[in-house]
């Protein structure tokens, strides 16, 4: 058994908050500089361009890349021999929360849903844990902002809807978004499940490095005609007009119950922020 | 096609209807801010007929919600916000005089008949780019509402901000042209 003080969590949480709302990950840049030589409209390409020279001012000035400095969600797989000692976790996280949006002078965006008095903290932070083997504790922490969040929708189909009826709505969805998530834009897609568990395996989409394939072949092959199709709808960067809407689409599945097809569609915006450690 | 056009903000009525969707614009200097709690309570003052903390005729209002300014800045990242929540409040202030906004996406057609009527622009800032357009603040200060936080109202002197005209004085719209060039 492995012992996790507290201390450490809040510690890592604090500057995985700090670096990933100022440091656009590689793969995402790479990602980025790619369809920014590939670019048919000049106004499209002009954009993406100076979406890499804002990822370079940020790091370099270490200033947040986009001010919506999002909701804090927050995964942990923890292995389940691990202990966890000195305090309770969420309330770990959550001064690791405060503390980097405080450090880091980043927008505390977080309110009451009905008064909409703010918390004056970014907290509580949306956390998800899962219990893992062995005795490790993953920790990844992904700000969500919520013009692209706003975006996005989840739908019940029957099972008659089938796999073109489940198509339909992800590239009608991403067509009705338009210009409001910031394109080009990752689709995350959760298939099956539970309405929940679409959800969250449609969040979870969102972390797979840009530019690595499914590793199932169907869903892969999906997700090559899905991206096409979605660069064929002509949005463009932040909907102008041009071959880049989306930057990738990926799909998790998960077995669901023989009255359904759950689907729901999470839109990220091209800054696809998310920050990882481990104890 | 599209050209360059250096402006220096305020600008006037004329400038305003010159201006041509898909125009590439640097903008320079004062402009207010307003976002989503903002417009709210200028709605509602005006509504009321009660007089505003601030002028806005003439002004071009941008919706952005900067994060805190680091130590020696006048201020955070400071890229645009989703427009369309605005769209409600909007044409009570394009009546009033207000003659450019600066967002993201697309307006409703209310705000877009609002504009042709009274002279008003709606440029495109270019969303998530916030560390980018940050360096061409030069000043901010709060002009009204500071317990609004990053919502409040700000003045920003501004310098070659890079921006897009998006819909102009004749209802010509580049969510609708641009999208219809490249849709295969």
């Amino acid at each position: 058994m492995k012992t996790i003080s507290v201390k450490d969590i809040t510690e890592g949480v604090k500057n995985l908050c700090i670096k990933a709302c100022t440091i656009l990950s590689p793969d995402v840049v790479r990602t980025l500089e790619k369809f920014h030589s590939s670019e048919e409209s000049s106004i499209g390409k002009e954009i993406l361009g100076k979406l890499i020279e804002n990822a370079k001012i940020a790091a370099s000035e270490s200033i947040p890349l986009c001010q919506d400095t999002g909701m804090a969600v927050i995964f942990m797989e923890i292995g389940q021999d691990v202990h966890i000692a000195g305090g309770s976790l969420t309330e770990a996280v959550n001064a690791g929360v405060k503390a980097g949006y405080a450090q880091g002078h980043l927008r505390k965006s977080v309110l009451d849903p009905l008064s909409r008095l703010n918390t004056g903290d970014n907290t509580p932070a949306v956390i998800h844990t899962e219990i893992v083997s062995g005795d490790k504790m993953k920790i990844t922490m992904a700000p969500k902002g919520f013009g692209s969040e706003n975006m996005s929708r989840i739908m019940m189909f029957p099972p008659s809807a089938g796999i073109e009826g489940v198509k339909e709505f992800i590239i009608e969805r991403v067509q009705e978004s338009g210009g409001n998530p910031c394109p080009p834009i990752v689709v995350g897609v959760g298939l099956g499940g539970t309405f929940e568990k679409a959800a969250l395996l449609a969040k979870k989409a969102l972390f797979r490095p840009l530019g690595s394939p499914n590793a199932d072949p169907e869903l892969n092959a999906l997700e090559v005609e899905l991206l096409g199709k979605i660069n064929d709808l002509g949005l463009g960067p932040m909907g102008l007009g041009g071959r880049t809407t989306a930057l990738a689409v990926h799909i998790n599945k998960y077995p669901t119950h023989l009255a359904s097809i759950p689907c729901a569609v999470n839109i990220q915006c091209h800054s696809c922020r998310h920050a990882e450690m481990e104890l | 096609m599209s050209k360059t056009i250096e402006l220096t903000a305020p600008i006037t009525e004329s400038i305003a209807r010159e201006l041509k969707a898909g125009d590439k614009v640097i903008l320079s200097g004062t402009i207010i801010t307003g976002r989503d709690a903002a417009h709210k309570r200028i709605v509602d003052l005006l509504f009321a007929d009660k007089p505003l903390p601030f002028d806005i005729h003439g002004q071009i209002i941008y919706y952005v919600g900067p994060t805190p300014p680091p130590p020696g800045r006048p201020i955070g990242a400071a890229g645009p916000t989703t427009s369309y929540r605005m769209d409600a409040y909007a044409p009570k202030l394009i009546e009033r005089g207000l003659r450019g906004m600066i967002g993201k996406g697309r307006r409703s057609e209310e705000v877009k008949s609002s504009m042709a009527q009274y002279g008003a622009v709606y440029f495109v800032a270019i969303g998530g780019a916030g560390a980018l357009i940050s360096q061409s603040v030069k000043e901010a200060k709060v002009l009204a509402w500071e317990d609004l936080g990053a919502e409040a109202v700000r003045e920003l002197i501004i310098e070659n901000m890079p921006l897009i005209v998006g819909v102009d004085t004749f209802g010509n719209d580049l969510y609708d042209t641009g999208q219809e060039q490249f849709r295969r």
